[in-house]
């Protein structure tokens, strides 16, 4: 191993250096301050006599006197079991004054792809208590479904709302699963991460969970790390230990804009607002991680949270998501502001795995029906909401005034469940059928004539009048 | 590599620098798009660009702890492709490495760098079964022989472009291997089963005719009003979201196509294992066997590496080519192309070349539109008729059609249909927007259908695009006054859009009965549809009020034909029912 002292410029997060020996693209190199400061990076580009170095915890007090080691191994991840119940930072180092961790073995974080061939497709329901992911939007075990969410919303609740109650409704006799979580925080404020800490340690998930916390004050470029250990541990763990790993990564707008920065140094062409070209495929290098694989006892469900800029879902930061992720859960500031919680909005939400994940023998029969149904009266509502804006209630037909309540009440009771309520599926069908049953049973078109003859309520219709 | 070119050039170079997967290289002898494998583990990459002595390029793998001074080893030949007997119910990296092959050559579901493996099993025995005899003449392209590849496909032995042909004096039947010679000429050519081919450039052909016949899709929007014919290409942009995987998914299951490649280019892996776990379960609706029996299949997931999604276009076209040479109608879906276009801005970028409208290279309308040239209704060089349909997905950013790849697209196309994001939130699939779509290809389809579904299919389909071009302009009045405000007639008008869009344009892909309809089904909701209308607009004539039309209980039961199997019976009864509860009111 040897240690130069020849960096010849530093920018940004950016060190070049002259090395007369090869150097491996993605190694990881040491830097000594002259006040005896070690800082870690990663090597960008690698030529014959010069390299780039990405500083993670940031260059300032790095001159150009200061020693470059190159350590000649990738980034790895120190993984074992004993790293459930532990807080980390953003560059995997304890932080909770536990006792040091002693690895089972070091994995390097830039994790390989899952062969598709290998893939086991995911299809078992994660029951997580919130009527507008289950009843509408279901998640499966596998499935990567973002939270997009913006500044000021109450996504953080939710997320803590699924940890806390996320659970796969088992079948009798079948030995209890085991369920860890792993939390990779970017960027977010010291507030935010303590009260992450605060609700994991109140109702005992810590011992299941992994911590991983960059704060907003950490060096941006840690942050592109971050997320590649936590997904790291999780595979350790699904793959290895056999656990079902919940990852909540957050916020992934900080990822992106530590992108945008180190591209920025790199003096890169730019892509979209200012984001590299590459983003879309780092970005799938972490969502791609989540999965079920054929053989392997555990899986990686992951439910990254991205604040969307300005609300707007075509930025280049929600869009990509969108584009690699199976689905995504919207967050409504309307609905937020009306006292809904959680303020989720069903029409734009989507869960792409849903159809496969339930119906009989895996939820209830009626489960893809109802959701259908309720969509599209709900959408109706939403439509007709317009209307009345201009001409009133009065000069809309009943029906029409039959699917004003609908939304009315399916936001107030189906979607405003409080982020304490945990209801099992049979629960959210049975609301469920209770408000479409305030619907004549000709409009239910989506709904397969059987399953109307068990589950309408034909006196739901005069409870409504009497009320 | 074909028999044809001169000794390959074979001198090898050091690594200079490496930057994510584009690597340099001095002293490298290599020519424009030779193969090469770099550094100790041979990692197999591309040259993109030669500059004096330094030769840039583009590697298929993950080029963690690759440094300078590695070596780099020069093939000699262009990236191409094993063409022979196996393909079809194989899955396929994009550079056509079979998946199942790797996953047991590494020992783990993970994907390991430096490991190959042919696109064909070299040793696996197939029966042959040659169709000429000695003394025939052949010439290049002719086919020699067949070999049941599956149930459903015979594979045809053909004499490969490059060979000059002649007269056979040895063709044997009996079991050989892909590489064993089964057919000799007179002027020593042999011929096996085995072709490599290079994947950028196009299979000769003889022809490329006007494709007159439709690619049967079993879909009722796109059969019924914006048809693609086989050896056409279409577009499907849309918004994540919007279905088009979906989409995609059902023209592979259902299309009438022979051979169907899939080429799953950036998408999601999950996506692939369904494809992977689901079609060898399900039925060809044309021959009963199971689909996987006549699919290929081609998956570089968004986390594979991005120069294999570069090529794995490619990579499915030449198959699909190979396919179409003997003879088949194959269609080819690309899901989706915006991720090809990014894999080639990618790439771009980190060559530094200038680029052009929203970062992507100043080539991009060239590559697109020599890979949809591609397609057709060709006349082969054995002088038979086989055509490559091409479907792309296209995934624009913020579902905004106006962005490069979209918009390069289009301008090739002859089919578009267009997914709308509004649609799909209201759960209406499949979420073609039939305003914004459209099918170049209806003229010269027409008679087809009329010759094999029905003499008013034409009058027919465009009685029900009147009726939702009426609703259009009438939905925004409905917009600003309310539909009660409308005239009696215009609320009937609406009334009918709605079982159009309800009954005929929506379809769920997801039930198993309504996933298919044939063209025949297609046309009887439609007529059911119009019988409708004929008898309300003419209770309302006859002074019956509006809303006592809508209420008649058959109407609904519109919205049921799809999922009916018997529908023939079905309709006719309709019909005669929704007649008699109308004529009832008056």
């Amino acid at each position: 191993m040897k240690e130069y002292q020849t960096i010849t410029e530093i920018s940004g997060p950016l060190v070049f250096a002259e090395v007369d020996e090869p150097i491996g693209y993605d190694e990881i190199v040491e830097i000594e301050t002259p006040q005896g400061e070690t800082k870690r990076g990663q090597v960008l580009e690698s030529s014959e006599g010069l390299v780039a170095i990405q500083v993670f915890e940031g260059t300032t007090g790095i001159d150009r006197n200061a020693s470059v080691k190159f350590l000649g191994e990738t980034l790895k991840m120190p993984v074992t079991e004993d790293l459930l119940g532990r807080v980390l930072d953003g560059s995997g180092q304890p932080i909770d004054g536990g006792p040091e961790i002693v690895p089972d073995e070091r994995r390097d974080i830039v994790g390989a792809a899952i062969n598709p061939y290998s893939r086991e497709y995911p299809e078992e329901f994660i029951q997580t208590g919130v009527s507008a992911i289950d009843g509408m939007n279901t998640l499966v075990r596998g499935q990567k479904l973002p939270i997009f969410s913006a500044s000021g919303l109450p996504h953080n609740n939710l997320a803590l709302q699924v940890a806390r109650q996320a659970t796969v409704p088992e079948e009798e006799g079948d030995e209890e699963s085991e369920f860890a979580v792993v939390f990779g925080a970017m960027g977010i404020t010291q507030e935010e991460a303590n009260e992450f800490m605060q609700d994991f340690e109140r109702t005992g998930a810590l011992e299941r969970s992994v911590v991983f916390t960059n704060l907003a004050d950490d060096p941006a470029v840690e942050r592109t790390v971050t997320p590649r250990l936590a997904l790291t541990t999780a595979e350790y763990l699904a793959f290895d230990k056999g656990y079902h790993v919940l990852v909540i990564l957050t916020d992934m707008t900080n990822y992106c804009e530590a992108l945008r920065e180190i591209g920025a140094a790199r003096e890169e062409v730019p892509g979209r607002r200012g984001y590299p070209g590459y983003m879309y495929t780092d970005l799938a290098q972490l969502y791609e991680r989540a999965g079920r694989i054929e053989g392997r006892e555990g899986s990686v469900t992951q439910i990254p949270i991205l604040t969307m800029p300005g609300d707007d879902d075509t930025h280049p930061i929600p869009d990509l998501t969108g584009y690699i992720t199976e689905g995504q859960i919207y967050i409504d500031r309307d609905l937020n502001s009306q006292g809904i919680r959680p303020p989720i909005n069903p029409l734009p939400s989507l869960s792409r795995l849903m159809d496969d994940g339930i119906g009989e023998g895996l939820t209830r029969e009626d489960h893809a029906d109802v959701s259908d149904q309720m969509y599209a009266a709900y959408a109706e509502g939403e439509d007709l909401r317009d209307l009345v804006n201009i001409v009133g209630r009065e000069a809309l037909s009943e029906r029409d005034n039959k699917y004003l309540d609908f939304a009315e009440r399916f936001e107030a009771e189906f979607v405003n469940q409080g982020f304490d309520s945990n209801r099992s599926i049979a629960d959210t069908l049975d609301i469920g059928w209770e408000l479409l049953s305030t619907l004549p049973k000709s409009e239910l078109n989506r709904i397969d004539e059987e399953l109307i003859e068990e589950y309408y309520q034909e006196d739901a219709e005069t409870v409504e009048a009497e009320a | 590599m074909s028999q044809a070119t001169q000794e390959s050039v074979r001198e090898d170079g050091l690594i200079a620098s490496v930057s994510g997967p584009v690597v340099t290289a001095r002293d490298l002898d290599a020519r424009m798009n030779d193969v090469v494998y770099v550094g100790d583990e041979g990692l197999m990459g591309e040259v993109i660009e030669i500059e004096g002595d330094i030769t840039t390029i583009q590697v298929y793998e993950e080029t963690s702890g690759v440094g300078p001074g590695e070596p780099v080893e020069n093939t000699g030949e262009p990236l191409t492709v094993d063409l022979g007997p196996g393909m079809l119910d194989a899955i396929y990296d994009g550079v056509q490495r079979p998946l199942d092959v790797l996953e047991s050559k590494m020992g783990s579901p993970f994907l390991d760098r430096g490991v190959d493996a042919p696109g064909i099993d070299m040793e696996k025995k197939w029966e042959f079964e040659p169709s000429v005899s000695e003394g025939d003449e052949v010439a290049p392209g002719d086919v020699v022989g067949t070999v049941p590849e599956t149930v459903t496909i015979e594979h045809k032995v053909m004499v490969p472009p490059s060979f000059e042909g002649g007269e056979v004096v040895a063709a044997e039947a009996g079991e050989f291997s892909v590489t064993e010679t089964v057919v000799e000429l007179d002027n020593g050519e042999e011929v096996t089963m085995h072709q490599e081919w290079p994947v950028r450039r196009a299979r000769p052909s003889t022809e490329k005719k006007t494709p007159r016949e439709p690619l049967v899709s079993g879909q009722r929007i796109l059969d019924g009003l914006f048809p693609i014919a086989k050896g056409g290409t279409a577009a499907i942009p849309g918004p994540f979201g919007s279905g088009k995987t979906v989409t995609q998914h059902q023209l592979a299951k259902w299309a009438d196509a022979d051979i169907v490649v899939y080429v799953g280019c950036g998408e999601r892996g999950n996506e692939m294992t369904e494809v992977i776990e689901d079609f060898p379960e399900l039925d060809d609706p044309k021959t009963g066997n199971p689909l996987m029996a006549r699919t290929c299949l081609i998956a570089n997931t968004s986390n594979m590496p991005v120069a294999a999604r570069e090529s794995c276009i490619y990579t499915g076209i030449t198959i699909a080519e190979f396919y179409r040479d003997m003879g088949y109608d194959v269609a080819l879906m690309a899901d989706s192309t915006s991720r090809w276009a990014e894999a080639m801005r990618e790439i771009s970028s980190r060559l530094e070349e200038m680029p052009g409208e929203e970062g992507y290279p100043a080539y991009l309308a060239a590559r697109l539109s020599e890979f949809y040239e591609r397609a057709g209704y060709f006349t082969t060089i054995n002088g038979d008729e086989g055509s490559v349909s091409v479907i792309g997905a296209v995934s624009p950013p913020g579902g905004d059609f106006s962005e490069p790849v979209t918009q390069n697209t289009l301008r090739i196309v002859k089919t578009f249909w267009a997914l709308d994001a509004d649609l799909a939130e209201r759960r209406h699939f499949p979420a073609i927007n039939w305003n914004e779509s459209y099918s170049l290809y209806q003229d010269q389809l027409d008679p087809w259908f009329v010759e094999n579904v029905k003499d008013d299919w034409p009058e027919e389909r465009q009685w029900g695009v009147d009726v939702l071009d009426e609703e259009a302009e009438l939905r925004e009045i409905v917009q600003l006054v309310g539909k009660d405000a409308l005239p009696a007639d215009q609320q009937l008008t609406l009334e009918v859009a709605r079982y159009l869009r309800e009954a005929y344009l929506q379809q769920n892909a997801f039930h198993p009965t309504d996933t298919f309809c044939e063209p025949e089904k297609t046309y009887g909701i439609l007529t059911a549809i119009h019988t409708f209308n004929d008898e309300a607009f003419k209770a309302l004539e006859a002074g019956v009020p509006v809303e006592e039309i809508q209420d008649i209980d058959a109407a609904p039961q519109l919205n049921r034909i799809g999922v009916q199997e018997d529908w023939d019976a079905y309709i006719e009864d309709l019909k005669a029912e929704i007649t008699e509860q109308l004529r009832e009111l008056y």
